[in-house]
């Protein structure tokens, strides 16, 4: 922290959508050459900050100055004209394009007769990605390109308009900790350049390793900014939830059954190999690697959305065969799938429908649809998983992020499985909520199910597992117990043996 | 149940102990009467209201119910058709080819009735036909994957020309009288035709709204991806609209073939612009998801009062298309904007 001007002074923002406030009489001043944590659960107003800044919303009211000026921000190319970028968790970009052709987007004005100078292009762009140290190949299409490298590129591109504000919304979301890594001492260079960098993460640990001060956000106010060394991770928990949080142990040794699950040489050429493993009812087995890997592959394969070329699949001892999810339903397997939003919720349509949409032998037992068999459903799943909304009627895109998972248990837990795969099923929900899924896992378990669980954050692994395996492009590489487990362990697995890390980091 | 006692959930103020949970957790539901409102098929009402009293004043033909009827006629076979791709598009796909499988499925009839075959055998003829017609398309789409959308425009042609190859560009007729002019025949003051949409429009209706599978294909237009997770037998459903188009068409194939007395190739031509205009204007969104057999109701007889209005008023066709045209136009945008204001 520096005693200079701040660079950016924002004086009572506020901003609503559809009456519903969802950030109040914020201010904050960010100062030059300073990383700066924005801390919050989801919903509490820190990506709404961070997109007022870019241009991307508006506020409803309030003030914000650059350097000593009142500015508007508009529109993002406005944001980018002043010198403010907002870099995305999932890079947008232009697949099929060059890496060149995405870094120069919006750079390269029209050349007389529109020519493109693509020789001079291509030559900025390794200037450019030759400022970060990375070895991207200008040439290849995006596509090719992993999450990490993706978002190197949307970092050069940056650099390319000079911007003095750069904002990162959970830019290590979907990175390798190496990557992490590589990105830090980046976001460390262009802060000793002088630049302003705003992080948005839920990643404590990484919050500590790089920013120098945070400001918490709760439910659209701005709770305190102070600087990082100041707080403890406990202080800064409490005052983003508003209250002391429980915490979330492993329930101590599950009673394990018979076994559930039995896979063996999966194969589903291109994606995983020869994949075999157990799981035991009342177990809970991790499923760990790098994003890429093909842990949800394996998952999707056993579920039936894309199976399997070769292997065999046993359950209760029992071979059998899944050619599409309705298959896997009914043999007691449930899938709670990474991609909430494209492959688990029905955005426009009611949280009732949703939450029963996988049980329409219970609600239409002869094909007409019983509405109060169906809102009885919906109501008591509701209150088991204290799912917070206004009405079972209401659009279930209306609920935070946190909720819309909770009504996908739900769905799940009303088909009554067996066997319950949960792919990364806390991504992208705030630690209160974090915490009340664990515990549900763990009641899961310890009702006799065996549970599958697919999770990047390792911490997680360790503490919900009885067991971890490691995939690691496309193979299984460890099988951890308990006792032996750590988050070293399991990355040792994890990390490929040869070459640089998974080259199609989207695939996963 | 952790927490049995709902009214927490129902109201947020007197959930003492977090009531800042309510306040960012979910927006407000909307009033009712504004959910109510902002449905498209009220928009189709309005216009079918406004179009009325215009067509009345324009002349006083339209004070006359059985008039309007008996011009339905010419319009009811596609509607009948439009109540399917309706749900079709619901589904989250589309299917361009049923007039060309009006006019095919007719012409087999028409040749079957030629080569000596007793009516009602000439008619499962032409049934059969629209199954394996709507069957083919079920395939194309379903099974090889491949966008209804061209695949339809594709057996569109197919279906015609296999129409003009088999009946020639003459007519068929002969058809024996009690065959001929079902659009005579009245059950009071309507016409069996409008009986026919009347009833198909009720049926629908209900199996969209009150059936699983109703459900089911609001659930995959809103989300395909997401409707195969949840174990959803999406390929099943879709096949089976496109049988029920095909079927539809060929029966609406049949209701024109009685009317008209003879069959030609060029059945139906430019039916299926009909159909999709009848679709929007009932307020049934083209990306799927979103739409009502009602809409669809409405729509059909607001598009049966303007063209007759506008006829009675002595407006030349051309003129009549572009008002069609129009009329489109703002229907989708109107729509549009709806579902644009309820996603919020």
């Amino acid at each position: 922290m520096t005693v200079s001007a701040p660079l950016v002074s924002a004086r009572g923002i506020s901003k609503s959508f559809g009456g519903v406030e969802v950030l109040r009489n914020v201010d904050l001043d960010l100062m030059p050459g300073e990383v700066h944590a924005l801390l919050g659960e989801n919903g509490a107003g820190k990506s709404t900050f961070a997109k007022i800044l870019a241009g991307v919303h508006r506020p409803t009211r309030g003030t914000i100055s650059l350097a000593g000026k009142p500015v508007e921000i508009p529109s993002p190319i406005a944001a980018q004209r002043l010198g403010i970028t907002l870099i995305h968790q999932e890079p947008i970009s232009f697949p099929d394009l060059s890496v060149a052709e995405n870094l120069v987007i919006g750079q390269v004005g029209a050349k007389p007769l529109g020519r493109v100078r693509w020789a001079e292009l291509a030559k900025e762009a390794r200037r450019l990605m030759g400022l970060l140290n990375v070895p991207i190949d200008v040439t290849v299409p995006m596509r090719g390109l992993s999450i990490a490298d993706q978002q190197m590129v949307e970092i050069a591109r940056a650099l390319a308009s000079d911007s003095r504000l750069i904002i990162m919304d959970e830019p290590t979301a979907a990175l390798t900790p190496k990557e992490v890594e590589t990105l830090f001492k980046i976001v460390r260079r262009l802060r000793d350049e002088g630049r302003t960098i705003i992080f948005i993460s839920h990643r404590l640990e990484e919050v500590r390793a790089i920013c120098d001060r945070v400001t918490i956000f709760r439910d659209g106010d701005k709770i305190e900014t102070a600087t990082t060394a100041s707080l403890t991770d406990a202080d800064i928990i409490r005052r983003m939830i508003g209250r002391p949080v429980a915490d979330y142990l492993h329930r101590g040794v599950s009673h394990v059954g018979e076994i559930a699950l039995s896979v063996r040489n999966l194969t589903l050429p291109g994606r995983f190999e020869n994949i075999s493993f157990d799981i035991r009812k009342g177990e809970i087995v991790g499923l760990g690697g790098l994003v890429g890997a093909g842990r949800t592959d394996v998952a999707r394969a056993i579920f039936g959305v894309a199976p399997a070329v070769s292997g065999t699949i046993e359950i209760d001892g029992k071979k059998v065969t899944i050619h599409e999810p309705t298959d896997a339903i009914g043999l007691g397997i449930a899938l709670v799938s990474e991609d909430r939003a494209i492959a688990g919720i029905f955005r426009s349509l009611s949280v009732e429908t949703n939450i029963t949409a996988a049980v329409p032998k219970r609600i239409a037992p002869r094909g007409i649809i019983r509405r109060a068999v169906e809102k009885a459903l919906a109501k008591q799943a509701v209150d088991k998983l204290s799912i917070r909304l206004a009405t079972v009627r209401q659009p279930i895109g209306e609920l935070s992020g946190g909720n819309q998972q909770k009504a996908i248990l739900a769905r799940w837990l009303l088909a009554e499985p067996e066997i319950l795969i949960l792919d990364e099923p806390t991504r992208g929900i705030d630690i209160g909520v974090k915490a009340e899924f664990y515990d549900m896992i763990g009641e899961l378990a310890a009702g006799g199910r065996a549970i599958l669980l697919i999770s990047s954050e390792l911490p997680e692994l360790l503490a919900l597992s009885d067991r971890i395996l490691v995939m690691s492009e496309g193979r299984l590489t460890a099988d951890i117990a308990r006792a032996e487990a750590s988050q070293e362990a399991i990355m040792h697995a994890a990390v490929p043996r040869s070459g640089r890390t998974a080259g199609e980091g989207a695939a996963a | 149940m952790n927490s049995p006692d709902m009214n927490t959930i129902k109201s947020p103020v007197s959930a003492a102990p977090t009531p800042r949970v309510i306040v960012r957790e979910a927006a407000a539901p909307r009033p009712r009467w504004q959910v109510w409102l902002i449905r498209p098929e009220v928009v189709t009402l309005v216009l079918l209201v406004v179009a009325s009293i215009v067509a009345t004043r324009l002349s006083p033909f339209f004070a006359d119910l059985g008039f309007i009827l008996e011009s339905s006629t010419y319009y009811i076979e596609f509607a009948i058709v439009a109540l399917v791709l309706t749900i079709v598009i619901i589904s989250g796909e589309i299917d361009l080819s049923p007039a060309a499988q009006m006019a095919l499925s007719a012409c087999l009839f028409g040749t079957a009735f030629k080569a000596g075959a007793p009516i009602p055998v000439a008619m499962g003829v032409s049934l059969l036909s629209g199954l394996v017609m709507g069957a083919f398309n079920g395939v194309l789409v379903t099974v090889l994957r491949l966008p209804s959308i061209i695949v339809t425009i594709g057996t569109l042609i197919l279906y015609r020309g296999l129409a003009q190859v088999l009946a020639g560009d003459k007519s068929i007729s002969g058809f024996p009288g009690w065959f001929v002019g079902i659009d005579y025949r009245m059950v009071g003051i309507v016409p069996v035709p409008v009986l026919v949409f009347i009833a198909a429009s009720i049926l629908l209706g209900l199996f969209l709204g009150i059936t699983i599978y109703g459900r089911q294909i609001y659930q995959i237009g809103t989300s395909e991806i997401a409707a195969i997770h949840a174990g959803i037998r999406v390929r099943r459903i879709k096949m089976g609209l496109f049988i029920a188009s095909g079927l539809t068409s060929s029966i609406a194939g049949l209701m024109v073939a009685s009317r008209l007395g003879s069959v030609r190739y060029d059945l139906a031509t430019g039916g299926e612009l009909t159909m999709v205009l009848i679709v929007m204007l009932g307020g049934t969104y083209i990306f799927g998801g979103r739409g009502s057999i009602l809409g669809t109701f409405l729509a059909a007889w607001l598009l049966v009062i303007i063209a007759t209005g506008m006829t009675v008023a002595n407006i030349a066709i051309n003129a009549q298309l572009t008002v069609m045209g129009l009329l489109l136009i703002v229907s989708i945008i109107a729509t549009n904007a709806i579902y644009a204001r309820s996603q919020r």
